[in-house]
């Protein structure tokens, strides 16, 4: 095969990890900016969104596509039940101090991760995809379950820029991102607030999981790598900015696909992990992101 | 005419489209007293803010005695003799009174300065009065005296320059009449410079007085001229002060 | 700090200390090995300690100071065949060095990028010594060669193979990492560290170069984890990627937090308290790093003072 259909191939499936990835950082970056913490378990809301969406299309042995969608509904929800629980448990008697947050997330980290290992196991285990599409390019054949991903993504994050743009609820979300205590003035239960959207941060992780879970296998670690991924994308792409969040996810996933294509994953991460550290040096608001105070 | 102890030139801070500080001409003598006065948003916190170091210059100079101090960081400031009091108090709640000034005399020795700790510690809190409460929580202190040790702490310094933000909000009437006092009795040996709103303080202090209004030096006089200056009236009236 | 509360806290140390070194004639040969492991690991605790609770920094990221020193003088044993204490003084400098650089870089962020910005310099770190697998053994490690098992030192030799001769060269290392926080403490350094700790802008404000204090406290924090680091090494003798990854950074943070950020003996407290219950859950359960979790929740919820934090508020003020 030529570099050209090599590079097609690579953009491909670059463009699959993008969309996995802008999901996943929407989350991220979601919860920061609303609420102004970042949240280190979100990598776990990940998992777990894999891990659930295993059990539950395995309720339907004779039957992927039902399992699929079964999963695709019922996973996120738990996860978003969960996370709704930490927030208001944990994270709201903190009063959202940013320190104290990170230092419960990564406790939250722990405990979920660790559940997983005793409930699920510590092997990789395959979800099987809901259908079985084989494109036939003229230089090579492609999974288009693949293909489906990417739309999915693209669906999603409309449908989150209407939701943000066009309906009360999310007028309420940027109005206490905007400026917590006027909200608060105005009658908005902002810690209502904050639970909705940390659920609803984790729950667009779990369903990004949900998605590529049928071509990566689910596993208790697998959080990590998406963790630091999305961290990544929401420093470059600004911290508070949801345009920036996308357009860096985008980016990021497609360079880290070809650059993983071409040359050594572990290279591709050490350069976009020191690139991220030295932004954060030099602009401590990311890329694009606005000002804080 | 005594000399100029401090001048700037066209000072400028930008906050993107915000001229918070827009072209400031200053000129302060030694051993003066200068009142800043002018309406909310004027620019008067910003300005000092400039001066001390907190914040950077987006354009224009400062000289402090000779010096060129525009990009000198703020720490370096305060070892050339400039003490600054924070608009919200600002001190070590944690620590006690007599630490929290002990604290302003170690500063004082990283000018290189030979210092007796326990005579400058007592000296300063003798002057505003605090010695009987040197071993109270500077945190549990009523507002007023924690604006007091803050003062302390400026004078501990012994500074060339000290500049006062907004020093008498929240403190009682008779508390105001001792810091005025106070504020004459340091005039002997520093330069002060205060921000103000309490006009009687400012009339009964001030040798002269620079008024702001969005960003620019409006008027400049003694408190009588100032008191009779129709601009500056309209200003404080026209923005509701 | 009066002079009286000084002398009472450094008689407890002493107290302690002296304590500590005889457990090795008091305890089975399992325990001592055990107690090693924690002396060692207490060392990048302390090292900790002086950017978390002194200066009040809170980094991610500091096992990439621990691997610095682990790595420098273990593959400085095993590439070069350098004598252990030179080796222990190459891993110890390579953690200096890194903390310069790393001091410089980040710095200059606050809270929360602070955090980020450590977390992300470490994960390069800990990506490097899988990317130069060659080199360092990567995820497997290295088992550091036999030369590297014993070393002569004032006409001595020292076994590195004796469980005694490593506990009293880890209790030898603990007590100069303790020491130095005491003095340290006790100085007019360490006033200024708790100032800058209480309110960073109102000791700028004073004159104080607090940049640099921070870089200073950030040295001396680099460096006593890179010693601790070192001093594991090569008394295991085996360096390996997992020193370098997030787990001991977080790990770390939590032994401080336990024992107590900004107390001069929590760090040991915290290691050896978390050491005894994961030691202890790992007999029982393949997911006993759950009770890092738990601990981590319960500590930041309603015991952020950790536990000589939290007796020196309620009981015992002159406490360091």
């Amino acid at each position: 095969m030529g570099l050209g259909p090599y590079l097609f191939l690579a953009i491909l499936e670059g463009l699959v990890q993008a969309s996995v990835l802008t999901v996943t950082a929407v989350g991220l970056s979601l919860v920061f900016g609303v609420m102004r913490v970042v949240n280190v378990a979100h990598g776990e809301f990940f998992m777990l969104g894999a891990v659930f969406a295993w059990f539950l299309s395995s309720l339907f042995p004779d039957n992927p596509a039902l399992g699929f969608v079964v999963a695709l509904i019922v996973a996120p929800t738990l996860v978003g039940i969960i996370a709704y629980l930490a927030d208001r448990l944990i994270l709201k008697r903190l009063s959202y101090d940013p320190e104290a947050t990170i230092v419960a997330t990564i406790g939250l980290l722990y405990i979920l991760q660790q559940a997983a290992l005793i409930f699920f196991g510590p092997d990789a285990k395959a979800v099987e995809p809901p259908f079985y599409w084989r494109i036939r390019f003229p230089w090579f054949g492609y999974d288009g379950y693949k293909l489906v991903i990417i739309a999915a993504a693209i669906v999603l994050m409309l449908g989150v820029w209407f939701l943000m743009r066009r309906t009360k609820i999310g007028l309420v979300m940027r109005a206490t991102q905007l400026d917590r205590e006027t909200a608060r003035a105005f009658g908005i239960d902002v810690d209502s607030v904050s639970a909705t959207v940390f659920a609803f941060g984790g729950m667009l992780a779990a369903i990004a999981a949900v998605l590529v879970v049928p071509i990566q296998q689910a596993h208790y670690l697998m959080g990590l790598e998406p963790l630091l991924l999305s961290f990544i994308v929401v420093i470059i792409g600004g911290l508070g900015s949801l345009p920036g969040t996308v357009v860096a996810a985008i980016l990021i996933g497609l360079s880290d696909g070809i650059l993983s294509v071409f040359f050594s994953p572990t290279l591709a991460k050490m350069v976009s992990t020191l690139l991220v550290a030295l932004v954060l040096v030099i602009r401590p608001n990311g890329l694009f992101g606005k000002a804080e105070r | 005419m005594a000399d100029v102890i401090l001048r700037t030139e066209g000072l400028k801070r930008y906050f993107g489209g915000l001229h918070a500080v827009d072209g400031v001409d200053f000129s302060l003598g030694q051993g003066e007293i200068r009142a800043i006065i002018g309406p909310n948003g004027a620019g008067k916190t910003t300005f000092v803010s400039l001066l001390a170091g907190r914040t950077p210059v987006t354009d224009g100079r400062i000289i402090f005695r000779g010096e060129d101090i525009t990009r000198l960081p703020a720490f370096r400031r305060v070892r050339r003799g400039i003490a600054y009091t924070f608009q919200i108090t600002n001190i070590y709640p944690k620590l006690t009174v007599a630490e929290n000034i002990r604290m302003a005399v170690l500063g004082h020795t990283q000018r290189g300065d030979k210092v007796d700790f326990e005579r400058e510690t007592l000296a300063a809190l003798d002057a505003v009065e605090l010695a009987h409460r040197a071993d109270i929580r500077a945190g549990e202190l009523a507002y007023g005296h924690q604006r007091l040790v803050e003062v302390a702490m400026g004078l501990a310094l012994s500074p060339t320059l000290l500049i006062l933000d907004e020093p008498t909000q929240g403190l009682s009437d008779s508390e105001i009449a001792n810091f005025c006092k106070l504020v004459k009795r340091i005039s002997a040996t520093a330069t002060i410079l205060l921000i103000e709103h309490n006009m009687d303080v400012v009339m009964q202090l001030a040798h002269s007085i620079t008024v702001l209004n969005r960003g620019r030096t409006l008027a400049e006089g003694t408190p009588a001229e100032i008191g009779a200056n129709a601009e500056v009236q309209a200003a404080y009236l026209g923005t509701g002060q | 700090m009066t002079p009286a509360i000084a002398r009472r806290n450094f008689i407890l140390l002493v107290v302690v200390l002296v304590a500590l070194f005889l457990l090795q004639f008091v305890v089975p040969d399992y325990y001592v090995l055990t107690i090693t492991r924690i002396m060692t690991l207490a060392v990048f605790a302390i090292g900790y300690n002086m950017l978390l609770g002194y200066i009040g920094l809170m980094s991610l990221g500091h096992a990439m100071f621990f691997a610095a020193g682990l790595y420098g003088a273990g593959l400085l044993t095993y590439h070069f065949g350098i004598a252990v204490p030179l080796a222990f003084l190459g891993g110890l400098i390579t953690a200096l060095l890194l903390a310069l650089v790393i001091g410089f870089l980040s710095l200059r962020t606050q809270r929360v990028s602070f955090m980020i910005v450590t977390l992300m310099f470490s994960q390069v770190g800990f990506l490097m010594t899988l990317y130069f697998a060659d080199a360092t053994g990567g995820q497997d490690g290295l088992k550091l060669p036999h030369a590297a098992r014993s070393f002569q030192l004032v006409g001595l030799t020292f076994d590195l193979t004796n469980e005694i001769v490593r506990f009293n060269l880890a209790f030898g290392l603990l007590l100069v990492a303790l020491a130095i926080s005491f003095f340290i403490l006790v100085s007019r350094r360490g006033r200024i560290f708790a100032a800058i700790r209480e309110n960073e802008g109102r000791t700028e404000m004073l004159g104080f170069n607090v940049f640099a204090a921070k870089l200073e406290a950030f040295l001396y924090s680099g460096a006593i984890a890179g010693a601790g680091g070192a001093a594991y090494g090569l008394l295991d003798g085996y360096v390996g990627s997992t020193f370098a990854s997030i787990q001991y950074s977080i790990e770390v943070l939590l032994f401080t937090l336990l024992g107590g950020a900004g107390t001069l003996l929590g760090p040991l407290i915290g290691v050896a308290l978390m050491t005894t219950m994961i030691d202890r859950l790992s007999e029982v359960t393949t997911a006993y790093l759950l009770v890092v979790g738990v601990v981590l929740i319960v500590i930041v919820l309603w015991f952020p003072k950790g536990i000589l934090g939290t007796i020196r508020e309620r009981w015992l003020p002159w406490l360091m």
